[in-house]
């Protein structure tokens, strides 16, 4: 027992590290390629480590594709998204989880079967009603489909739930009106609750290829996913390594804005009874 | 709207000098199809201090949540200085509430908790508004009208040196003299408190009761003030509602209620030891053990009375009428509580003082009570008898005294 103490211990970390170690491989590689000069990437064998370190490649992804472009359409796309579905959201959720009213149970029901159905399955309705709206190819065509998040309804009516009562019957008496309390009130409290559904959020909508895709060709509207994409159809589809400095861009403010948040992050996803 | 409220409110205030000013018309509440409040009928005094006491879910903290406006009867009328408010809002009432749980909005300092309702009411939308409030000139002249009141608040409770605190960095006692100093700020028409105590420590719950009495007189407001603990209420009330099962049982000063409960559970809810109840047949003549000595006046004989002995009206005599032996004793320093097994399957506690030494467990006693402050109950409904026990053979006991304090 004593003896094999230590070798238990050891079992837990040991298998930590094995499963990082897979989950981290693929960026690894992906960081590893795009350091290193492009006659090394088609090297026969395998080289973790570049030999040399090639800055280069991060330069070519700005001038082969207009990467800054592609960006800043990811930021007004998955800014746009988040405001909106916060603005809709908060108060949706404000009402299911401290109002009572008539189908109050029967509406958080449909939340949940809303949570259900991936939006895959709305493509083509919602294609149609934009181009019906004369809407595709623009910034909105891009950001209305999302606005209203169930999930995000459900997050925050979880959050909202737990406030005490006297706590939005104090804001009553003070003289607050409903709306008052939202954002007074309910929101300020919820911030773990935002922080996790802005992650979760930004998060999808950053790396959607598939609407992108579909709603826009203009190349100017394109989002980060979309842009690699345009990068891997010039002729230069052996030129891995702008390539995959270009990828290792986008991926990065994901990757910090995550880690700054983290312990927010999963405040919020814990506090929500909602685990993974 | 609010405004013009507020104005009636105030000027009726000071012109007429109206006794009554929170009155309830044969309210009722149902939730669903139960019943939570019936037909509940009060008037509370300017100025008083009036306790809604009760066991806990006999309505009395949605009697005050309908007297807050934060909710509504199903059926009746609440009506303020003449004025009937019911619809109203809570705001629109211009009450203050203190909540058991304080209800402190925890992302904002004590200073900021203070001065929400302030500013709720004295400033505009524009005026309250981030960053424009330190660009309007009548919005800086507000706030530092309002910053004044909140100090004035702070000191009058104590709390200058927590108003830059977020309320989780402060204790118990702390948190709720800072709901206090919020719901105090903003001159309200009446304060209503929500077993404001009850998350407190003993000691300090002992103290905050003077201090609310205290609060009470200076700033001469009419308060509410919800309770379970009997003891707050008689001690801190000018009058109490006694509230059972959604309706008010009594309602008086807390001698009233202690010396004349108008039911068998006022009774045994009121005073610091549970009441003694025996109950016997009433008789022609003298009435059966361990009543032997004295004769009923005032209930037809055959008719099921329940007698209330208050422990601390009973007391070792040596003429005294219930024999009896000591089975178990409680020693609590200044006095102990005694159950003593008087035959005939009765058994009461009685206390006894313990300056002449302390009886022994198995020890003979015999306890006398004042007959005039027997209280006589009906044993079906629990209604108090106008009756009154006589005692017969002279010397027995000591004459009964039928008049109450």
């Amino acid at each position: 027992m004593t003896v094999l103490a230590p070798i238990t211990r050891l079992v837990g970390p040991a298998l930590l590290i094995l499963g990082a170690a897979v989950v981290l491989l693929p960026f690894f590689w992906m960081l590893s390629l795009s350091l290193k000069p492009a006659d090394e990437i088609f090297a026969p064998g395998i080289h973790l480590l570049p030999s040399q370190i090639e800055w280069r490649n991060y330069l070519k992804a700005f001038e082969e594709v207009p990467l800054h472009r592609y960006l800043l359409n990811g930021v007004i796309v998955c800014g746009g998204i988040l405001v909106f579905q916060i603005l809709i959201a908060v108060p949706c959720a404000y009402a299911l989880a401290q109002r009572r009213f008539w189908l109050n149970g029967a509406i958080f029901t449909l939340v949940l079967a809303g949570l259900l159905v991936p939006y895959h399955v709305t493509a083509i309705p919602v294609f149609l009603g934009l181009a019906e709206l004369d809407l595709l190819n623009t910034y909105g065509a891009l950001i209305i489909p999302f606005v209203a998040s169930v999930f995000g309804i459900f997050l925050f009516r979880q959050f909202f739930a737990t406030l005490p009562a006297d706590l939005i019957d104090a804001a009553r008496v003070d003289g607050l009106s409903e709306m008052a309390i939202v954002w007074r009130i309910a929101f300020p409290n919820a911030w773990p609750a935002a922080t996790a559904f802005g992650i979760f959020s930004v998060v999808a909508h950053w790396n959607d290829l598939f609407w992108p895709l579909i709603a826009v060709s203009d190349p100017d509207l394109a989002t980060p996913p979309r842009g690699i994409l345009y990068f891997r159809d010039e002729e230069a589809g052996s030129d891995f390594g702008p390539l995959m400095a270009a990828t290792t861009i986008i991926t990065a403010p994901l990757v910090i804005a995550f880690l700054l948040a983290q312990r927010k992050f999963i405040q919020g996803v814990t506090m929500s009874g909602l685990k993974g | 709207m609010r405004r013009l409220w507020w104005k009636i409110v105030d000027t009726s205030g000071a012109a007429i000098s109206l006794t009554v000013m929170i009155e309830l018309k044969d309210v009722t509440r149902r939730f669903g199809t139960a019943v939570a409040l019936d037909r509940i009928s009060l008037t509370i005094e300017e100025g008083s201090f009036t306790s809604l006491l009760g066991p806990s879910g006999c309505g009395k903290s949605t009697t005050l949540r309908i007297i807050a406006g934060l909710d509504q009867p199903s059926e009746g009328d609440v009506v303020f200085a003449g004025r009937s408010v019911t619809g109203m809002t809570a705001a629109e009432r211009n009450i203050a509430m203190v909540f058991q749980s304080y209800a402190l909005y925890p992302h904002m300092t004590v200073r900021q908790n203070i001065t929400l309702p302030l500013a709720m009411r004295e400033m505009s939308r524009w005026e309250r508004m981030v960053l424009l409030d330190r660009l309007l000139p009548s919005a800086r002249r507000k706030s530092a009208a309002l910053a004044d009141k909140v100090h004035a608040v702070a000191a009058m409770l104590h709390i200058e040196a927590l108003l830059d605190r977020k309320p989780n960095a402060l204790s118990g006692g702390q948190k709720q003299r800072a709901a206090v100093a919020r719901a105090l700020v903003r001159d309200p028409v009446a304060f209503l408190l929500d077993e404001p105590l009850s998350n407190l420590d003993a000691a300090l719950r002992v103290q905050m009761r003077s201090e609310l009495t205290d609060l009470h007189r200076r700033t001469g407001r009419t308060f509410i003030y919800v309770t379970h603990d009997q003891s707050e209420a008689m001690s801190m009330s000018d009058r109490i509602a006694v509230i059972m099962q959604g309706r008010i049982v009594q309602v008086g000063r807390p001698p009233e209620i202690y010396e004349q409960p108008a039911t068998r559970e006022v009774a045994a809810f009121i005073g610091d030891h549970p009441i003694n109840f025996l109950e016997v047949r009433a008789a022609a003549g003298p009435l059966p053990p361990p009543f032997d000595a004295f004769a009923l006046d005032g209930a037809e004989a055959g008719r099921r009375i329940v007698v209330g002995l208050r422990p601390e009206g009973l007391r070792p005599a040596a003429d005294g009428a219930l024999i009896g032996r000591i089975e178990r004793l409680e020693y609590l320093g200044s006095q102990a509580v005694a159950t003593v097994a008087l035959g005939g399957g009765y058994s009461v506690r009685a206390v006894l003082p313990t300056e002449s030494g302390v009886a022994a467990v198995g020890e003979a006693v015999r306890l006398g009570f004042d007959a005039g402050r027997v209280h006589l109950f009906d044993a079906g409904s629990g209604e108090r008898l106008a009756a009154g026990l006589v005692p017969l053979a002279s010397g027995a006991v000591r004459p009964a005294r039928r008049t109450t304090r």
